[in-house]
């Protein structure tokens, strides 16, 4: 057994958070309300899936923590990060876009090296690290692939190596695998989960989808939109590891009718 | 559990290139008809001609063959060539320092929007001015002949290169230049990782239509000077050989002028080639 099961994120995530989001709130210069007084505190090794519909403000609240934009009012704090000379964790962040994001002049290993490269480390090292990172995502012997010769979820596993690569105690994921068909979804739903379970990062995965969120995360906040907000934060109380069978199972269905329920509420707010 | 995820074997495949078709004497088999439809109808528009003038005792200073074109091609050859040196040079060093200067100008705009709103009209200016109208300026102002025809053609080569390369480098990617931000990545290490390889492709398209520009440029720089009576490249031979009535000079050294544009239009698709074959669409051909 892991050490993740079994456990109510929310419950731990109360004890020592690695990153606390206090009445965070985002208006745009258009004037926009994106996201009102959002309460969120992810506890380490967690998995938390924000899901919500389109225009929610899930993706204005991971690129606040990934220190994209600054909140209008609130703050977000590090409790446990030693601070870098920025006073900002930024090393320490892994960001994964719904597009793979990749520099097309480059191939695979230099995608997967820019953020030791931009870091100034050595160029052996940065090129072992990095060959390292391909082959933790399957990608073993596509170094030298320019992206347009790999598919679109291969981009997408280049594009998670080149998150790993700097080894983040955080990996936020907005919207990663929105763009695949559900066949390549469904087989990089479950390999992310091996890497979680044994690389123990902390996850906050941006979804609209009910099913992936429920198969993936520890904890579940649901928001709602116009202007963003927490609705609820729902523990998923289901055993990890958790395999294609998981999908099957009686438990499985039971959280989905949770959460597809709670967002209903939150579509009709 | 090791390090690597089970099942690492990707469950999706890669594209493999496409299977290369066949060739004949080193040249893919779909290319001859490209090579040979338009030379068979060149040659048999020469043999037209030349049976029209000769059919019709069409006086040379009139019209010449193609025949007395080239035998005038291979005995003035010696004249010619040292003109076309000239227009070749003149072509060349205003491309070179309109590359350097339109690069240097737009990496400086990227750079500082301030910059840009103050010189960019200007750039625009000097791009729709027409550059018969400046030169005979340039040419009284400017003592040493070579120096003014070089303004003149690096005025008309200048523009697309600059403009090209300033909208090719504020292209990048959003996502992409927000990782960069992430990462904590210096100006200078985005512009040189980022903003320039993504200008690459938009700097090679300015760089083709300036190439043909500098060879127009200088040419018209040198009918300027040569009404003038200022003795230059190619085109100073084809106003002289008029005033004489040499006709088949006159053409000849404007198939020489023709050729060297397409030599430089051929020279600059290669670099465009070979700069962008591995990444780029449009330097790649797929089959479907």
């Amino acid at each position: 057994m892991s050490p993740q099961d079994a456990h109510g994120g929310a419950e731990r995530a109360a004890l020592r958070p690695l990153v606390e989001l206090k009445r965070v709130e985002k208006r745009f210069s258009n004037g926009t309300l994106a996201v009102r007084d959002f309460n969120l505190a992810v506890g380490h090794h967690s998995f938390v899936s924000l899901l919500g519909p389109s225009g929610c403000g899930k993706s204005t609240v991971l690129r606040m923590v990934a220190g994209l934009g600054e909140p209008s009012r609130g703050t977000i704090d590090w409790p446990t990060s030693t601070d870098d000379a920025g006073g900002r964790p930024q090393r320490e962040i892994g960001f994964v876009f719904q597009e793979p994001t990749l520099m097309p002049w480059a191939t695979a290993l230099a995608n997967v090296r820019l953020p030791l490269d931009l870091q100034g480390v050595a160029k052996g090292e940065a090129e072992a690290r990095a060959a390292e990172a391909l082959a933790m995502v399957g990608l073993k012997g596509f170094e030298r692939a320019f992206p347009r010769e790999l598919s679109g979820g291969m981009k997408m596993r280049v594009s998670i190596a080149r998150a790993l690569v700097t080894n983040p105690r955080i990996l936020l994921m907005d919207e990663p695998f929105a763009a695949l068909d559900e066949i390549t979804r469904f087989k990089l739903n479950n390999d992310l989960l091996e890497l979680w379970q044994t690389q123990r990062w902390t996850i906050v995965f941006v979804t609209h989808s009910v099913f992936e969120s429920v198969y993936l995360s520890e904890r579940i906040v649901v928001m709602a939109a116009r202007p963003g907000r927490v609705v609820a934060d729902i523990a998923v109380d289901a055993p990890y590891p958790r395999g294609s069978a998981f999908r099957t199972t009686p438990v499985y269905n039971d959280w989905c009718r949770v959460v597809s329920q709670s967002l209903g509420h939150a579509m009709d707010e | 559990m090791t390090e690597t995820m089970a099942g690492a074997a990707p469950a999706d495949d890669i594209d493999l290139p496409p299977v290369r078709s066949p060739t004949v004497l080193g040249i893919r088999r779909e290319t001859w008809p490209k090579i040979l439809m338009p030379s068979t109808m060149g040659f048999l528009g020469l043999v037209l001609w030349e049976v029209l003038v000769s059919v019709n005792a069409v006086p040379h200073y009139i019209l010449p063959g193609p025949l007395l074109i080239a035998r005038t091609l291979w005995t003035d050859w010696g004249t010619l060539s040292g003109s076309l040196w000239i227009t070749l040079q003149i072509t060349g060093m205003a491309l070179t320092v309109a590359v350097v200067l339109g690069v240097a100008l737009s990496i400086l705009f990227s750079l500082s929007k301030w910059v840009e709103l103050s010189f960019f009209p200007y750039a625009v200016i000097l791009q729709v001015t027409p550059i018969v109208s400046i030169a005979p300026l340039i040419i009284i102002w400017v003592d040493n002949t070579y120096l003014s025809l070089l303004i003149c053609a690096w005025i008309v080569a200048f523009f697309p290169i600059l403009s090209n390369t300033t909208t090719g480098l504020n292209s990048a990617d959003h996502n992409l230049r927000n990782l960069f931000e992430l990462y904590g990545a210096t100006r200078w290490q985005t512009l040189r990782r980022l903003r320039l390889p993504a200008a690459m492709p938009y700097f090679l398209a300015g760089l083709r239509i300036s190439g043909g520009l500098a060879l127009i440029g200088a040419v018209v720089a040198e009918f300027v000077a040569g009404s003038g009576g200022v003795e230059s490249g190619l085109a100073y031979r084809i106003l002289e050989s008029g005033y004489r009535l040499q006709i088949p000079r006159m053409f000849a050294a404007l198939i020489m002028i023709s050729m060297s544009g397409i030599v430089i239009f051929l020279a600059m698709s290669l670099i465009t080639h070979l700069a962008l074959r591995r990444w780029h669409e449009s330097a790649i051909k797929r089959e479907n």
